[in-house]
C-alpha cells in the first residue's frame, strides 16, 4: 500500500518533470513558466530551472532515503528498531551540506536581480502606466501621447460562455504599442488602489502604488503580441483590467505615434464644436459601459452599500449640473470615484454626464456641451 | 497535597480527582477543566474548517470553467477573503490551541493549565468574535473583499463599511491568541513535574512554548495595523495614504512583519505532532532532540527577519531586496534539518503504519513539496514572476493543508483514543488518508502549473489556457471537501464508541500522557506529580 502511494507520488512527479521538459516543443499546453522575449525574462526562465532542478535533486534523495526504509524497515518484514539517535557530525553534515547549495543559487540570483533593477541607465524610451479600477493609462513621457487602455468589448461580451474565444480577458481595447530593441523604461504608479503591472513574456511585474513610483525595464527582441493582467487584487474586477503589448518595428512605431498625435488633435478640435443631445447620449453610452458600469451599473442601479446608483441620484437629478461636473471631472475624494479628468477627454465627459442625466431612468432633459467640461478642468 | 503517600490519603485522593465535571450545557460555557477547553477549541476549528470549507467550494466552483457562472466578482472576493480569514484565524490556530490544552498538561504532568479561567475566556471570546465576521456576508456592501492580507488602500478607503466589524472581530481574536500563548508560557515554565527539565520536554511542548512566544510578539502588531486601519478609516489619520504624508507599502511592512511569523505560529506545533508520532510507529527514539529544539528556536528567530519577501514586487531598494532573500533561503537550512531528522528516525526502525503514521508520512512528504516551492519563491527575482499567482495559491496550500492540517488530523487520529478510550474505526481512518490525498494532491498540484504559466491568483475567472488544470483541481477541491465530512462521521462515531483503548494505545507510544494516565484519562489528572525519568 505504501509501495503504491509512492508510485504514485512518482509518477505525478515525474509527468510533472516531462511536461516541464516538453514546454518548448509544445508552445499551446503550458505547465512551466514562459522563457519570454527579453534578455531578463531568460534570465529569469533559467534561474527558475536551476533552482527547479536543485529541488527536484534533494527531493530525489530525501524521498529516496523514505522510500528505502519505509519498504525494508518495516515492521511486517521483521525489522528490529536500532536505538541510534543522535550524531553531532551527521547534523554538521547536513547543515553544511544546504548551506553550500544555497550559496550555489544565491550567486546567479543576485546577478540576476542587479540586472532585473538596472531600469535606469540608459533607457531609450520612457512609458508611464498608471493603474486604474480597472484599466491601465499610459503615458509615452517624451511624446506627448497618453491613453486609456481597458479589456475589450469583445470579452466583455461572451462573459457568461466564453468558449472558443480564444484570447478571453487577455485583449484589450487599445494596446501598448512599443519598439522591439529598445531599451523602454516603465514607470509605474495609481490614482487609486494598488495594481500590479505583469506582462510574462516581457519578464516585468511591478506594483503601481498610489502616491509612489515604481520603476522595470524590458528590452523585447522578438515583434509579437504579448498578454498579461493586473497581478495585485485590486478590488471588484480585478480579473478584468489585462495588459496587451504590441510589440513592433521601429518604423512602424513611429508610424504608430503619429497617427495618435493626430487623433489627440482631432479630439481636441471636437470638444469645440456644439454637439447635439442625440450624438452625446449615444456616445456618452459607450463611455458609461466601459467607464462606470462596472461600479454604477450596467442598468444604473449601482451596489447598495459599496457603490451608489446613477437611477434617482440626487446629484444627477439636480437642475444645476455643476455637482454633477464636478464630482465626474474631479472625483470624490476618501472614496473609489476617480477624477476622470485624467482618463476621459472633454467629448467623453460631456457625453456620459448627458447620458447619465437622460437615460439609466433619469430624464432631466439638459445637454452638457464639452466646453462646459472644458471650463471646469 | 502533592506528598501524600499513605494508602488511605490515595484512596480519598481519587474519589476527589473522580468528581466529574457539571451537568449539561452550563458544563461547557463555565468550565475552567483544561481537558472540556481542548474540546471546545477543536470542535470551534472543525466547524470553521467546514464553514471556510464551503467558502473554498464556491472559490471552486465558479473556477470551475471560464466565464462567470455562479457568482459575482464582488462576491466571489468576499469569498477569497473571509476563506483566509477563516481558516487561519478560524480553522488552524484554534485547533492547536486546543491540542495545546488537551496535551500540554498531560505531557508535563500537571493538573491543569496555570491559569484556567483566563482559558476559559480566552475560548469563549472566539466564538463571538467569528459570528461577527461572519455577519459581515449578510451586511450592506457585503463582506471584507480585499483579501485575508487586507492590504491599504484597498481595505481603507475603498472598502466596505462592513470593515469596521471585521478590525473589531480580528482585536478579539488577537486578544485571544494572547491570552492563550500567556497561559502555555506560564503552565510550561511553571507546572512541570519534578524532573522534567526544559530539554526532557516532548518536542510538542516545545515547539509551542516558541509559537506562544511568536504569538505575543506578533498579534500586538496585528492589532496595530487594524486600528491604524480604523483610524485612517474614520479619525482623519494617513498612515497608509500618501496624499496625507503616509504610506500604502508601510500596511505591507507592519502586516508581513505579523504575517510572516504567523505561518511558523501554524506550522511549529505541526513540527512537534509529527516528531511525536514518527518515533512511535518507527519503534525507535527520535533522532536528534536538541538539535530539532535549536531548529525550531533558530526559525522562530529567523522568521521575524525576513518578512519583505512578500513584497519582491513593491519596489524595495535592490540593497533590501538581497538581504530578504538571504535571510529568506537561509530558514530552509533549520527546515531541512527537520526534515532529515525524521527521516533519520524511520531508518532502520521498525515501522507500522496505523493511520496516524500515514497522516505523518503525507505530512513530511507534501509539507518538503511546499517547502521546495518555498525555497523557488525566496529567490527574489524570479519571486517577480511567482508572485501573485497560483505558484504562491499552491505553496502555501502545501504547507498549511497537507502541512498544518495534516498534521492536526494526525495528531486527532494519535491521541483520540487516549482523550475518549475509544478506537477509532482504523479502516475508515486509512480510507479517510487515501482519499484526502488523492484528492488534495489533484486540488493543488495542477495550481503550480497554472502559476507557472501566467494565472494571477484571486481572480473570478481565467483565460481559456487555464480551463483544464482549472477543472481538474475543482474536481479534486470537490472530492477533499466531502473527505472532510466523511471525517466528521469517523469523529463522532469514535466518540461515541469503539473498541477499548489500553493505557499505552500504540506499542512503541512514550510520555506521560500514554505512561502514566489512563485511556480516557480522568476529568483532573496528575493531581499529584507523576516520576519523571
Amino acid at each position: 500500500m505504501i509501495f503504491n502511494k509512492l508510485s504514485r507520488r512518482s509518477f505525478v512527479v515525474v509527468a510533472g518533470l516531462l511536461a516541464m521538459l516538453s514546454t518548448s516543443a509544445r508552445a499551446e499546453y503550458k505547465l512551466n513558466m514562459t522563457e519570454g522575449v527579453t534578455p531578463i525574462s531568460q534570465q529569469l526562465f533559467s534561474l527558475h530551472m536551476l533552482v527547479f532542478w536543485i529541488c527536484v535533486a534533494i527531493g530525489v534523495v530525501v524521498f529516496g532515503a523514505m522510500a528505502w526504509s519505509i519498504i525494508h524497515h518495516r515492521k511486517s518484514k521483521g525489522a528490529v528498531a536500532a536505538n541510534f539517535h543522535e550524531s553531532t557530525t551527521v547534523e554538521i553534515v547536513w547543515t553544511v551540506i544546504p548551506l553550500l547549495i544555497l550559496i550555489g543559487i544565491a550567486i546567479p540570483a543576485t546577478a540576476t536581480l542587479l540586472d532585473l533593477e538596472d531600469a535606469k541607465t540608459n533607457a531609450d524610451i520612457t512609458v508611464q502606466a498608471t493603474g486604474i479600477q480597472w484599466k491601465w493609462r499610459y503615458r509615452y513621457v517624451d511624446e506627448d501621447v497618453s491613453f486609456i487602455s481597458s479589456l475589450a468589448q469583445s470579452s466583455r461580451d461572451v462573459i457568461s460562455d466564453p468558449t472558443g474565444n480564444e484570447n478571453y480577458l487577455l485583449e484589450v481595447d487599445n494596446p501598448l504599442v512599443l519598439p522591439v530593441g529598445k531599451k523602454i523604461r516603465f514607470l509605474f504608479n495609481s490614482d487609486d488602489v494598488i495594481h500590479a503591472w505583469w506582462v510574462p513574456a516581457l519578464g516585468v511585474k511591478q506594483d503601481s502604488i498610489p502616491g509612489f513610483i515604481n520603476d522595470s525595464w524590458a528590452l523585447i527582441e522578438e515583434p509579437g503580441v504579448y498578454r498579461g493582467q493586473c497581478a495585485e487584487l485590486c478590488g471588484k474586477d480585478h480579473g478584468f483590467m489585462p495588459i496587451v503589448v504590441n510589440a513592433v518595428s521601429e518604423a512602424e512605431y513611429e508610424q504608430w505615434l503619429e497617427g495618435m498625435k493626430a487623433e489627440a488633435a482631432a479630439a481636441a478640435a471636437a470638444a469645440d464644436e456644439e454637439w447635439s443631445m442625440q450624438d452625446l447620449v449615444a456616445r456618452g453610452e459607450t463611455v458609461y459601459q466601459a467607464n462606470c458600469a462596472a461600479c454604477h451599473g450596467p442598468t444604473g442601479a449601482g451596489i447598495p452599500g459599496a457603490f451608489p446608483a446613477m437611477t434617482g441620484s440626487a446629484i444627477v437629478n439636480n437642475s444645476d449640473p455643476s455637482a454633477h461636473i464636478d464630482i465626474v471631472v474631479n472625483g470624490k475624494a476618501g472614496t473609489a470615484m476617480a477624477a476622470y479628468k485624467n482618463q476621459l477627454n472633454d467629448v467623453d465627459i460631456a457625453a456620459v454626464i448627458t447620458y447619465e442625466r437622460n437615460s439609466l431612468g433619469n430624464s432631466v432633459g439638459d445637454t452638457i456641451q464639452p466646453s462646459a467640461i472644458k471650463n471646469a478642468r | 497535597m502533592y506528598n501524600e503517600t499513605t494508602h488511605d490519603g490515595q484512596a480519598a485522593h481519587d474519589e476527589h480527582d473522580h468528581h466529574g465535571p457539571a451537568k449539561g450545557l452550563m458544563r461547557w460555557v463555565t468550565t475552567t477543566n483544561h481537558k472540556d477547553i481542548g474540546t471546545l477549541y477543536l470542535w470551534l476549528s472543525f466547524i470553521m474548517l467546514l464553514y471556510g470549507g464551503s467558502m473554498a467550494m464556491v472559490i471552486r466552483l465558479e473556477l470551475f470553467q471560464p466565464g462567470l457562472q455562479w457568482v459575482e466578482p464582488h462576491f466571489f472576493n468576499q469569498m477569497t477573503t473571509m476563506h483566509g480569514l477563516v481558516m487561519v484565524f478560524g480553522a488552524i490556530m484554534p485547533a492547536f490551541v486546543g491540542l495545546a490544552n488537551w496535551l500540554i498538561p498531560m505531557m508535563i504532568g500537571a493538573p491543569d493549565m496555570a491559569l484556567p479561567r483566563m482559558n476559559n475566556w480566552s475560548f469563549w471570546i472566539l466564538p463571538f468574535a467569528f459570528g461577527i465576521l461572519a455577519s459581515t456576508t449578510f451586511m450592506e456592501g457585503g463582506a471584507p473583499a480585499f483579501g485575508w492580507t487586507f492590504y491599504a488602500p484597498l481595505s481603507t478607503t475603498f472598502a466596505p463599511d462592513s470593515t469596521d466589524f471585521f478590525i473589531f472581530a480580528v482585536h478579539l481574536m488577537g486578544i485571544s491568541s494572547v491570552m492563550g500563548a500567556i497561559n502555555v508560557i506560564a503552565t510550561i515554565l511553571n507546572m512541570r513535574a519534578p524532573g522534567m527539565t526544559l530539554m526532557k520536554m516532548p518536542l510538542f511542548v516545545w515547539t509551542w512554548l516558541i509559537t506562544a512566544y511568536l504569538l505575543i510578539a506578533v498579534m500586538p502588531v496585528l492589532a496595530g495595523a487594524v486600528t491604524m486601519m480604523l483610524t485612517d478609516r474614520h479619525f482623519g489619520t494617513s498612515f497608509f495614504d500618501a496624499a496625507g504624508g503616509g504610506d500604502p507599502v508601510m500596511f505591507q511592512h507592519i502586516f508581513w512583519f505579523f504575517g510572516h511569523p504567523e505561518v511558523y505560529i501554524m506550522i511549529l506545533p505541526a513540527f512537534g505532532i509529527i516528531s511525536a508520532i514518527v518515533p512511535t510507529f518507527a519503534r525507535k527514539p527520535l533522532f536528534g532532540y536538541s538539535s530539532m529544539v535549536y531548529a525550531s528556536a533558530s526559525i522562530a528567530i529567523l522568521s521575524f527577519m525576513v518578512w519583505a519577501h512578500h513584497m519582491f514586487t513593491t519596489g524595495m531598494p535592490v540593497a533590501g531586496e538581497l538581504y530578504f532573500m538571504y535571510a529568506t533561503i537561509l530558514i530552509s537550512v533549520p527546515t531541512g534539518v527537520k526534515v532529515f531528522n525524521w527521516v533519520t528516525t524511520m531508518w532502520k526502525g521498525s515501522m507500522t503504519f496505523e493511520t496516524p503514521m500515514l497522516w505523518a508520512l503525507g505530512f513530511i512528504v507534501m509539507f518538503t513539496i511546499g517547502g521546495f516551492s518555498g525555497l523557488m519563491l525566496g529567490v527574489a527575482p524570479v519571486d517577480t514572476q511567482y508572485h501573485d499567482t497560483y505558484f504562491v495559491v499552491a505553496h502555501f496550500h502545501y504547507v498549511l493543508v497537507t502541512g498544518a492540517l495534516y498534521s492536526i488530523i494526525a495528531a486527532f487520529y494519535y491521541w483520540v483514543p487516549k482523550w475518549t478510550g475509544h478506537m477509532y474505526d482504523e479502516k475508515l481512518g486509512k480510507i479517510h488518508f487515501w482519499w484526502s490525498t488523492i484528492a488534495v494532491n489533484v486540488l493543488f498540484f495542477p495550481q503550480h502549473f497554472v502559476g507557472l504559466a501566467g494565472m494571477p491568483r484571486r481572480i473570478p475567472d481565467y483565460s481559456l489556457q487555464f480551463a483544464e488544470f482549472n477543472m481538474i483541481s475543482s474536481i479534486g477541491g470537490f472530492a477533499f471537501g466531502l473527505a472532510q465530512v466523511f471525517f466528521l462521521y469517523i469523529v463522532i462515531k469514535t466518540i461515541r464508541g469503539g473498541e477499548k483503548a489500553t493505557d499505552r494505545v500504540w506499542e512503541g507510544a512514550t510520555g506521560l500522557e500514554f505512561e502514566h494516565l489512563p485511556s480516557p484519562p480522568p476529568y483532573h489528572s496528575f493531581n499529584e506529580a507523576p516520576p519523571v525519568k
